[in-house]
């Protein structure tokens, strides 16, 4: 199939064949220019993109860079997997490879634990999409090397790597670099139209909501043979806490992060509560199939974050807020709609032809490049990734958690060391299963 | 083998080898397979309304019979009129229902597996937690003299994300599955019913939705009959809730559009061969268009007709981050389901069914 696709595009498998070959001999010659930022003002420079974490995610984000900017060049591709890294190429080989914006020699497909270090010294621009606990090292480092980047959420699995991550941010805000967070509901017409009117005092101050992410559930990946512990668990990093950071972190941040954008705060409290009911088999590792956490605002808002993956229950993927004079409803579905309490509709966004959020992100970014303009999207990045940990630590402990406590924890679930021949940081008892939080036993954090 | 619905290289799981009972029933006669409930019924069905039950399933499908005919296809008003001749066939009374299309989207491969090795092979396989099902070299070697493919049927990834925008599910038509997901659940209620189920092709759904060759294609008091913009309130409806036409399907001119089983070609006529055209099917073999045929409750109240046709389109999946793209779902059809059909005249082999069997595509855009 892949290469009737390949014949579709009016290449032949030859053409294929010759093409890497040259690419992976071949070299445009590009400057090692310092990154800031005036160094694209011209426009013409190349920019030369990594992608450090090359499953779906991060190969469709590279090939919404590509749509981006013509610019664009991707020069270098990293991942765990070699497996995960060629599929990535071979599905960008399908679109970019003609146009010579796939530049990816054999020596620049790099693999393991430290291949990031070896693709960002490369780049001018990265994208980071490796499971979320490798993030703050990532950024880390890209901040240190000095490239702009596209960061999917969430920033940290837990409150030491946020810590990490804000005081790269630091530095990242005194190197100017463009620092956009996928969390794209910000880049998102529906969402951005309410929240204008929500800031120009449409419903009045904000004083409760519903957020959800309610769905049958996401992959899982099964054990392969002879694959150690290790490499299981970066596989089926979903359902590994210090990977993921359970679905709360991993999916209901984008509707936690509605709720802290149009209230304006982030949350001085956290309770909640949440279990494991219907995935319960050892390959779903050790996360919750269910949270509900209930957060109290500085100004006294107060909103209910729910997300389950339970098949044949009701869906639901959507925010709710209630304001003083009236109620938003935003849903993934590119819908908004704003009524006052007596029911009147006082707006209603038609987002079906919107564009795609996840492209502009893309397009928003190397816009900015481009201009010399700086977006810095890392404090609500971390924020929001923060009050998710707390939501989770709130549900895992059964305890009351503050903002406080929970940003100071010194509960690492990322170990300092990450390596093949590391101790994971859980492991499976003798019959495959793995340790499962329970509330009331289980530490706040 | 060509017949295979594909081999894939990347991103989902799920292979079941149920549909292996669709090609073999002619190869392996001496496997005690003349018993097998995918060979076509020896008494003829009487042409009428039935209730269609699947093994294993606890939900049915209500079939409604169309006589075929000749018949005058398309409308004045419109690209013209065609002369077209399609046999009988049935088709659901109803658009697909979540509760049904979720049977198919949840069904354990594993489970899936044994039940046809046990019944067509009689052949145990054990299955270990943890990875697929072991086979037998006796299995193995079965295949193999078969020339059998290993991935016939498989089943849907998980969905990106909720794609009912919580417009419910029970009872609720399905939305948001691509063309290939359509075509693989009616594989899969072949397998389940033991008869040879399709999607329609646009020339059988607009018969079906005219209500039959005397139809006029378009009832009187559209309210009563479609759910759309101006009285859906922005969401589907729970199918059945609106009155049927003359034949008894309902739904046909709204609530979520339907996939039919063929390529779009914007001037459909000019690609007919025949005058008349004996059961036209453009078979598909490119991605986008493909072709969907009815209003649904996004479109307004004139799309409310059999005569409303469009193409599928990339940017019915522009919401998914990931590249390739899922096969099996969009995320931004949130009006687009399914309808299917049984053809009277039931293919007689699998090599007939075959003729039916198309290729996915791996989606790029």
């Amino acid at each position: 199939m892949e290469t009737k696709d390949i014949f579709k595009q009016g290449i032949s498998r030859r053409d294929f064949m010759r093409k890497t070959t040259l690419a992976a001999g071949g070299g445009f010659i590009l400057s090692s220019l310092p990154v800031g930022q005036s160094a694209y003002a011209a426009g013409n420079d190349t920019l030369k993109l990594a992608v450090i974490g090359c499953g779906g995610r991060g190969t469709g984000a590279a090939n919404q860079a590509l749509n981006a900017d013509p610019g664009v060049k991707i020069v270098a591709l990293a991942d765990l997997f070699r497996d995960r890294l060629d599929s990535c190429y071979d599905t960008l080989a399908q679109r970019h490879l003609d146009s010579g914006r796939l530049d990816v020699p054999e020596e620049h497909k790099f693999v393991g634990f430290d291949a990031y270090k070896d693709a960002i010294a490369l780049a001018d621009v990265v994208i980071l999409t490796a499971p979320p606990g490798f993030r703050p090292a990532h950024f880390e480092e890209a901040v240190k090397a000095g490239v702009h980047m596209f960061c999917e959420k969430p920033i940290a699995t837990d409150a030491p790597g946020v810590r990490q991550f804000m005081d790269a941010a630091e530095i990242a805000r005194e190197k100017k670099l463009n620092v956009v967070i996928g969390l794209q509901r910000r880049y998102q017409n529906n969402y951005r139209e309410a929240f204008k009117r929500i800031s120009d005092n449409a419903i009045g101050k904000i004083i409760s909501g519903q957020v959800y992410w309610n769905d049958a559930g996401v992959w899982v990946r099964h054990r392969n043979p002879g694959m150690s512990e290790v490499a299981y668990q970066v596989h089926n990093w979903f359902y590994f806490t210090w990977l993921a950071g359970d679905m709360l972190l991993e999916q209901n941040i984008h509707n936690i992060d509605i709720a802290n954008w149009f209230i304006g705060e982030y949350p001085v409290s956290a309770q909640g509560m949440g279990g494991r009911e219907v995935r319960t088999g050892k390959e779903y590792g050790q996360i919750f199939d269910h949270h509900f956490v209930e957060y109290t605002y500085p100004g006294g808002a107060v909103i209910s974050a729910q997300c389950r993956h339970q098949k044949d229950t009701f869906s639901r993927v959507a925010e709710n807020l209630m304001g003083a004079r009236g109620t938003v409803s935003l849903d993934s579905g590119h819908n908004a709609v704003i009524r006052d309490y007596n029911g009147i509709l006082r707006y209603e966004h038609d987002g079906f032809n919107d564009p795609n959020p996840y492209q502009q992100e893309h397009d928003e970014l190397f816009g900015a490049i481009r201009r010399g303009d700086v977006i810095d999207d890392t404090d609500y990045g971390a924020k929001t990734t923060m009050t998710a940990i707390m939501g989770r630590m709130a549900t895992y402990s059964g305890k009351f958690m503050t903002w406080d406590e929970a940003i100071n924890s010194d509960a690492q679930l990322m170990p300092d060391y990450v390596g093949w021949d590391m101790e994971p940081p859980v492991r499976p008892d003798e019959n495959g299963f793995y340790p499962v939080p329970v509330p009331g036993v289980t530490e706040p954090h | 083998m060509s017949i295979i619905g594909q081999s894939y290289s990347m991103g989902f799981k799920n292979y079941v080898f149920v549909g292996l009972l669709l090609l073999i029933s002619s190869l392996l006669t001496g496997y005690g397979l003349s018993n097998t409930q995918v060979h076509p019924e020896t008494d003829p069905i009487p042409f009428e309304e039935f209730s269609q039950t699947l093994q294993g399933v606890d939900e049915t499908i209500e079939m409604v019979p169309v006589p075929g005919g000749l018949f005058a296809m398309g409308s004045d008003g419109g690209d013209g009129i065609h002369e077209v001749e399609v046999d009988s066939f049935w088709i659901s009374k109803f658009e697909i229902s979540w509760d049904l299309y979720n049977q198919f989207a949840n069904a354990s491969p594993e489970d899936l597996r044994r039940e046809v090795f046990k019944t067509f092979y009689g052949v145990d396989i054990d299955a270990d937690a943890i990875s697929s099902p072991t086979m037998t070299e006796e299995l193995l070697e079965v295949l193999r003299e078969a020339d059998i493919p290993t991935d016939v049927i498989s089943t849907p990834s998980p969905s990106w994300g909720d794609l009912t925008r919580g417009m419910g599910t029970d009872g609720y038509p399905a939305v948001n599955v691509t063309h290939f997901a359509a075509y693989m659940f009616t594989k899969w209620l072949t397998v389940k019913s033991g008869k040879f189920y399709r999607l329609p092709t646009e020339a059988e759904w607009e018969l079906a939705c005219r209500g039959g060759i005397e139809g006029e294609g378009h009832p009187g008091e559209v309210d009563q009959y479609a759910w759309h913009r101006e009285n859906s309130d922005r969401k589907y409806h729970q199918t059945g809730s609106k009155e049927p036409n003359s034949l008894g399907i309902h739904d046909m001119l709204g609530n979520v559009a339907e996939w039919t089983f063929d390529q779009f070609h914007e001037a459909y006529f000019q690609h007919l061969e025949d005058e008349p055209a004996v059961n036209p099917w453009f078979r598909p073999d490119e991605l986008y268009p493909r072709s969907v045929r009815g209003g649904s409750w996004m479109d307004s109240k004139e799309q409310a007709g059999c005569f409303e046709r469009r193409g599928s389109d990339p940017n019915w999946k522009r919401d998914d981050p990931q590249l390739p793209k899922s096969l099996w779902w969009h995320t931004n059809a949130f009006n687009i389901g399914i309808r299917v059909v049984m053809p009277e005249n039931q293919p007689e082999s699998a090599e007939e069914m075959e003729k039916y069997w198309i290729e996915a595509i791996q989606d790029y855009n």
